[in-house]
């Protein structure tokens, strides 16, 4: 019984391949092709060199599905782009419009409060903020600029990313589906959908902001995933034998303590972000990645450099923040052992 | 009506468990099966009775599926096939909803590893089963407080788990399975993660809380002695197969198979017998015409090892009464070394 499945599902992946092989050669272009089907097996010399019938056409029907979708569905794509922009230009310009020791004042309250009263990182973020400035006065904007896209960017790999991961944790064909397409996410080259985000988007802010979730929220789910399910059986299990529904034993036990593991693929998410968006620089959205792109324009080393350390800072302010955040969580959910007789 | 009826359960992991059931359900065995078809035996062929107030304790090595079985009866594990009657109700036919209704007020469970939530305070961890029921704050503290000073844990209510020892975390453990005042309590080697002093502490807990609150509890332990102190019924499970069921006295005196045998081989027959148990009854006493020499007085619940060393020193007979002082019978020094002497499956031990 098994193994006759097992042959039927080979003669359906035969049957695939060859009628994809005949649908290529039909497609193919005659002047390519021998003057009838028959000489492929009479003449042997297509053996040596790959033939040019032998193709397979994707790229037109991609171009011709990516048009389709932008006529049919631009209403749609606008609506995203509209609220993403209208997002990002609200929160620029009410930082842009703050005065610079502000803002520092802000960042230091919010690393003050997040890492659990650590005066340690507090320093050591305030340092880096006041550096960004201090750097070039060019890069205060742009480095807002940058932490805007990038905080957007975030929040959407959050929203998205976390109940996603829960999802595959708590049904398999979820994660078997799903996989697949995260593998792909990370794997193909962020230029492959950089140019279709400008396509739909337009250039700027926006298709950066589609960049980042496509590179930085497959570790999140992956991270969200893990984390739930590597929450000891035993604990869900009394949770169960107590009578709880499946919905209190995610909320009451096994996000509270996957927490650790969530924040940790927040912080790589953020990590990633900030990667991408000095690669969305080249699609000219504007922020500290522009400088490291001129400089490498002009040759000009120093300059390049120069951003590359703010770049770096910036990297660390976020990494401290999400970093001392989720450690403050651990200690929460996880205390160390104390003993206190 | 027993309070748990356990009917022909079997249970079997793999891919296709009912495909191999027939199998199994003609006495091919576990090793068979696997080799075969890939899947394991958990449990076969095991029906039970558990009486209401009593502690039956289930006892087997590991890979016996004792654990297996103790999760059927709140089902946190479905049977292959069989049914599970809790109080006359199929437990198999229970919904989602019932089922959940279920778990909540009619058992509770004790876990090997404590099971217990380390993000929670050890309060929050023993009202956990009041705040899934949906008990007030208020409410739920009260009646989570009263057990956590039940198992002796004062003072110890905002500490976390992981910042009490072993015995500590096992006592939240069981202050939690008994805060939601559940008829039966499942215990799955609860005290098997505990060093020994601390494992007869526990013990002693137990059995004291037992004697107050009568709960019908279902006990799973690797360890005789354990399963002897604890148990009104023993079962022996074995390659998920129920050998024998029986008291603690049957599984002693009259192992039913080698395997059983094996096990109680190097049981301390003095410390689990009692004097009521290998007792003469008078009439018989006079029957046989032995003679009465120095007197010992015992109680009938008095184990062996208690007056053995008297019967050593000084021959004499043993007087057997009750705690109002009635004679109920008598126990001769022959009797006493025929109960001593370790006996192998054939020649059971026969009054």
């Amino acid at each position: 019984m098994k193994k006759y499945k097992t042959y039927l599902k080979y003669f359906i992946y035969f049957v695939i391949s060859v009628s994809v092989i005949i649908i290529s050669y039909r497609s193919a272009k005659p002047r390519y092709k021998p003057e009838h089907y028959t000489d492929i097996f009479k003449d042997f010399s297509w053996l040596n060199d790959w033939p040019k019938w032998l193709d397979f056409p994707l790229m037109q029907p991609l171009n011709s599905g990516f048009d389709w979708l932008i006529v049919n569905y631009g209403m749609f794509f606008e609506g995203i782009n509209n609220f993403l922009l209208g997002l990002y230009t609200s929160m620029r310009n009410s930082i842009v419009d703050l005065p610079w020791p502000l803002v520092i004042a802000i960042v230091i309250t919010i690393t003050y409060f997040a890492s659990g009263r650590k005066t340690q990182t507090t320093v050591l973020v305030a340092f880096c903020t006041f550096f960004l400035g201090f750097l070039s006065p060019r890069y205060w904007d742009k480095c807002i600029m940058t932490t805007c896209i990038v905080v957007i960017g975030m929040l959407l790999c959050i929203v998205i990313g976390i109940p996603v991961g829960i999802a595959m944790a708590r049904n398999k064909k979820v994660r078997n589906a799903l996989l697949p397409i995260l593998d792909l996410m990370q794997t193909i080259p962020s230029f492959c959908y950089l140019i279709p985000g400008i396509l739909l988007f337009g250039l700027g802010a926006v298709p950066a902001i589609i960049a980042i979730f496509v590179y930085a929220v497959p570790p999140l789910i992956r991270l969200t995933d893990l984390g739930i399910r590597l929450v000891d059986k035993e604990v869900i299990e009394a949770s169960e034998a107590f009578g709880a529904s499946k919905k209190q034993t995610l909320w009451g036990v096994q996000i509270p303590l996957a927490l650790p593991n969530i924040m940790q693929g927040i912080n790589q998410c953020t990590m990633m972000s900030l990667a991408m968006v000095v690669i969305a620089s080249m699609i000219g959205t504007r922020g500290i990645g522009d400088e490291v792109l001129l400089g490498l324009q002009q040759l000009n080393v120093g300059m390049a450099t120069e951003a590359g350390i703010a770049i770096v800072l910036l990297a660390i302010i976020f990494d401290r923040i999400t970093q001392s955040y989720g450690e403050k969580m651990q200690e929460r959910t996880q205390p160390k052992k104390k003993i206190n007789f | 009506m027993s309070k748990i009826e356990i009917k022909n359960v079997y249970k079997i992991f793999g891919e296709h468990p009912s495909k191999v059931l027939p199998m199994v359900q003609e006495g091919a065995t576990k090793e068979e099966i696997l080799e075969k078809t890939g899947h394991t035996v958990g449990l076969d062929n095991v029906s039970l009775n558990i009486e209401e107030g009593e502690t039956f304790v289930c006892m087997g090595l590991s890979g016996s599926g004792k654990s297996t079985l103790i999760r059927h009866i709140n089902r946190l594990i479905d049977p292959t096939s069989g049914d599970i009657l809790v109080e006359g109700t199929n437990v198999m036919d229970l919904d989602k909803k019932n089922l959940i209704e279920f778990r909540r007020h009619k058992m509770s469970m004790v876990f090997q590893r404590f099971g217990l939530f380390p993000h929670k305070t050890v309060i929050e961890n023993v009202g956990y089963g009041l705040e899934v029921q949906g008990k007030k704050l208020e409410e739920k503290n009260k009646i989570a407080m009263e057990k956590i000073e039940a198992v002796g844990l004062n003072g110890f209510e905002h500490q976390y788990p992981n910042q009490l020892s072993g015995g500590m975390q096992q006592r939240v453990g069981l202050a939690r399975a008994l805060a939601t005042n559940t008829d039966i309590m499942l215990m799955d080697e609860a005290f098997s993660a505990l060093d020994p002093l601390i494992r007869s502490d526990m013990q002693k807990q137990l059995i004291n809380l037992q004697t107050e609150l009568k709960k019908t509890i279902v006990f799973i332990t690797h360890d005789l002695d354990e399963s002897l102190r604890l148990g009104d019924h023993i079962g022996i499970l074995n390659h998920g197969k129920l050998v024998q069921v029986g008291t603690p006295i049957d599984i002693i005196m009259k192992p039913a198979d080698d395997y059983v045998a094996a096990f109680v081989k190097d049981v301390n027959r003095a410390k689990v017998i009692k004097a009521k148990i290998i007792m003469l009854t008078p009439e018989d006493f006079k029957k046989n015409g032995e003679k009465q020499s120095n007197i010992i007085k015992v109680n009938e619940n008095d184990f062996l090892d208690e007056f053995l060393p008297q019967v050593c020193l000084t021959p004499a007979t043993v007087e057997v009464v009750d705690n109002d002082g009635n004679i109920k019978g008598y126990i001769t020094e022959k009797v006493l070394s025929k109960a001593l002497t370790k006996t192998n499956t054939n020649g059971a031990y026969k009054p």
